[in-house]
């Protein structure tokens, strides 16, 4: 329940803050129509949203089976596999290979797994720097921020904020608000740090079972650096991002940043499937992968449930979302935010923990429109709302039924009787419309931020039957 | 860890047979091009994201080189001898080396004169994407995945019947599956970031210019 009052509280303040209202509204306006118009071709789009469906499905379903061909083919090709129950084992596993070499710096590309693990935090508790190298990554790391967007993470910063953070920590460099200048201080900053680095850290966009390869999209090129020149490369991914075959990837790669951003095609698509290799004269010498479940194993043995690991991360979902165009990424108080984030989150944490983020919606379906594999969110929010107040749970969600308070059973309960029971309906409609005058004006919370809706004067059979219509 | 490898695909087997199957596979149509368009296409989608594309006939790119290395202010530029192009760059200048700079041997002996002293590095591609306007390189030992990286300025090198219609097509007609290098990149444009205000900015990690020969035959 702390969370929940918490994400209320949040959103309320988010509301009330016009930059923030400003910043994402323009932002959510830009992508949604690069996203548009960048599938000129609706068929080609339909027919690609079921192909990226049926890819992930299938990964899905032979999951066990392919993490272990991935383990093996990362074996032969010389990438050496690691698995993790939780975070904290996640966690352990990189702080462990960091010791190992006795090294003191981090340099990260953008992880949102690595972002669910709180791996920076975690490290610097042990002493070691940890240097995000995205720049909006790098631009909250030096305003002690978490992301607020999957994809564009600094979306809530103006440029003017950024400029100010800037002259903060870097009083050397003159003051500029100007984007290119930003960014040229931030590759000079950063350029010495990749060289310095002795171990490299990034996610993972697809693992592909088949050829034991892993596989970035990026733009920036530290994706590039964080895995080409630090002596090692360490890549944490959740269970769910392999796919079978890799010509499951041109399809999900056509998809992935045309949703996203809506480029054809990002500056960088990385795949990398061995360490350096004899002869060969740069790239790590050692390439770990770390295979996070953290609650992934369990949302899957939920059938319905289970579509939620089908997501490939392009963020479109809240880039169309009208919940969080106007609170932020911030207020939903998760590592991923919107729609994806408020069915993954809870599922993960338990309703009992974020139960509110299910009912962050109007089920409104521009989600699941424009969700490049599919994914049912209304449907998955919806079922969530049912496991928040269920009493009969199969213990499978955690915190279910968790949500479930005071009269809200019973009011339901005489709600269905009622409606069971026509003539008890019918009478009681009746004497609600004859005694609307008695309704309070205001009901609670409903009408904070609404009209309160009156009871008619008439009943609805009242009218049909005034108008000629016979139900019987 | 043994333990959680385990225990992971434990839970996962015992979900397991509940999951429908799904031997569908909607096809997806394929753009095809002739040569000609390929090339068009792919220059178009090029300097729609700001590099520069130059088409010139296999006999006359070195002439071209030398004019963009002069044009450009380019004081070092980097290459591997030992490729199909190394001979005729390396001689390209005459006697003197000019521009010219070599590296030889790991990473770990000239990663700071990578970092500090190159201008620009030139590399060979593997093939390239007319749909999206994207390079295909496999770096290798004589042409490491740090040179299309580190430098400011990556000038590539591009046979023009070596551009595809899709990635896809690519894939599949060289069965990629059956053994892919250490690291296989797909480059479209220069390193750039929309991470400011969704404001473009070119050149925040990677090479600030990306300049394409496509060699057409003479």
């Amino acid at each position: 329940m702390q969370q929940s009052v918490e994400f209320r509280g949040r959103s309320r303040e988010a509301l009330g803050n016009e930059q923030i209202r400003s910043n994402f509204r323009q932002a959510m306006d830009g992508l949604m129509s690069k996203r548009k118009a960048s599938f000129p071709d609706q068929d080609e789009l339909r027919r690609l949203r079921l192909r990226a469906a049926e890819i992930r499905a299938n990964a899905l379903l032979k999951l066990p089976e392919l993490l272990e061909r991935l383990e093996q083919r990362c074996h032969e090709n010389g990438i050496q596999v690691h698995w993790a129950e939780s975070t904290a084992e996640a966690n352990a596993i990189v702080l462990g290979i960091m010791q190992r070499h006795d090294a003191r710096l981090l340099i990260k590309g953008k992880s949102m797994v690595s972002e669910e693990m709180e791996l920076n935090h975690y490290l610097e508790a042990h002493g070691i720097e940890c240097l995000e190298s995205d720049l909006g990554e790098y631009i909250l790391q030096l305003a002690g921020e978490p992301p607020s967007h999957i994809v564009a993470p600094a979306i809530h910063k103006s440029r003017q904020q950024i400029a100010q953070l800037f002259r903060q920590k870097f009083p050397d460099i003159p003051y500029s608000e100007d984007v290119d200048t930003l960014t040229r201080s931030a590759r000079t900053i950063l350029r010495r740090k990749f060289n310095q680095a002795p171990v490299g850290l990034s996610g993972v966009n697809f693992a592909v079972a088949e050829t034991g390869t892993i596989c970035l999209v990026e733009n920036e090129g530290n994706g590039r650096m964080c895995t080409t020149v630090p002596p090692v490369h360490i890549a944490v991914t959740g269970i769910e991002k392999v796919v079978e075959h890799l010509a499951d990837i041109p399809p999900l790669l056509s998809l992935l940043p045309r949703s996203a951003t809506g480029q054809h095609i990002t500056t960088y698509f990385n795949m990398i499937s061995s360490p350096r290799k004899p002869g060969e004269r740069d790239g790590p010498q050692e390439v770990h992968l770390v295979l996070l479940d953290n609650g992934r194993s369990r949302i899957y043995q939920d059938q319905e449930l289970i579509q939620t690991l089908r997501c490939i991360r392009c963020g479109a979902c809240m880039n169309h979302c009208p919940v969080y165009a106007r609170i932020g990424g911030h207020a939903y108080g998760t590592t991923i935010p919107g729609p994806i984030g408020s069915i993954l989150e809870p599922q993960k944490a338990g309703l009992d923990r974020l139960g509110d983020l299910p009912t962050a919606s109007t089920l409104c379906g521009a989600c699941a429109e424009v969700c490049p594999v599919k994914i049912p969110i209304p449907d998955l929010l919806n079922r969530l709302r049912f496991e928040r107040v269920r009493s009969d749970g199969d213990n499978l969600t955690p915190g279910q039924g968790s949500q479930r308070h005071g009269w809200e059973p019973t009011v339901w309960r005489a709600w269905s009787w009622l409606h069971a029971h026509p003539l008890v309906y019918r009478l009681g409609t009746r004497i609600a419309s004859r005694l609307r005058w008695l309704q309070p004006r205001r009901l609670g919370n409903w009408s904070r931020v609404r009209s309160t809706p009156r009871v008619a004067s008439r009943t609805l059979h009242e009218l049909a039957a005034k108008n000629g219509f016979n139900d019987e | 860890m043994n333990d959680a490898r385990s225990n992971i695909l434990k839970r996962l087997k015992e979900a397991g047979p509940g999951l429908p199957e799904t031997a569908e596979q909607t096809p997806v149509p394929l753009a095809r091009w002739s040569p000609a368009q390929r090339i068009e296409r792919f220059s178009q989608r090029m300097e729609s994201v700001r590099a520069e594309v130059h088409i010139v006939p296999d006999n006359g790119w070195i002439d071209l080189l030398k004019e963009l290395v002069s044009e450009k202010g380019i004081g070092t530029l980097l290459y591997s001898p030992p490729t199909e192009y190394g001979s005729a760059i390396g001689a390209a200048w005459g006697t003197s080396d000019g521009p010219l700079r070599t590296l030889t041997g790991e990473i770990e002996e000239w990663q700071e004169q990578l970092f500090s002293d190159i201008d620009a590095a030139l590399t060979s591609t593997h093939a390239a994407i007319a749909e999206t306007g994207t390079l295909v390189l496999w770096p290798d030992s004589a042409e490491p995945r740090t040179f299309s990286l580190v430098p400011p300025i990556h000038i590539a090198l591009l046979k023009a019947e070596r551009i595809f219609d899709t990635f896809a097509d690519l894939v599949a007609r060289e069965q990629w599956q059956n053994g892919l290098p250490t690291n296989a990149l797909l480059i479209s444009g220069p390193s750039k970031s929309a991470d400011i205000e969704q404001t473009l900015a070119y050149g925040v990690h990677g090479p600030v210019e990306l300049i394409v020969l496509v060699l057409t035959e003479a």
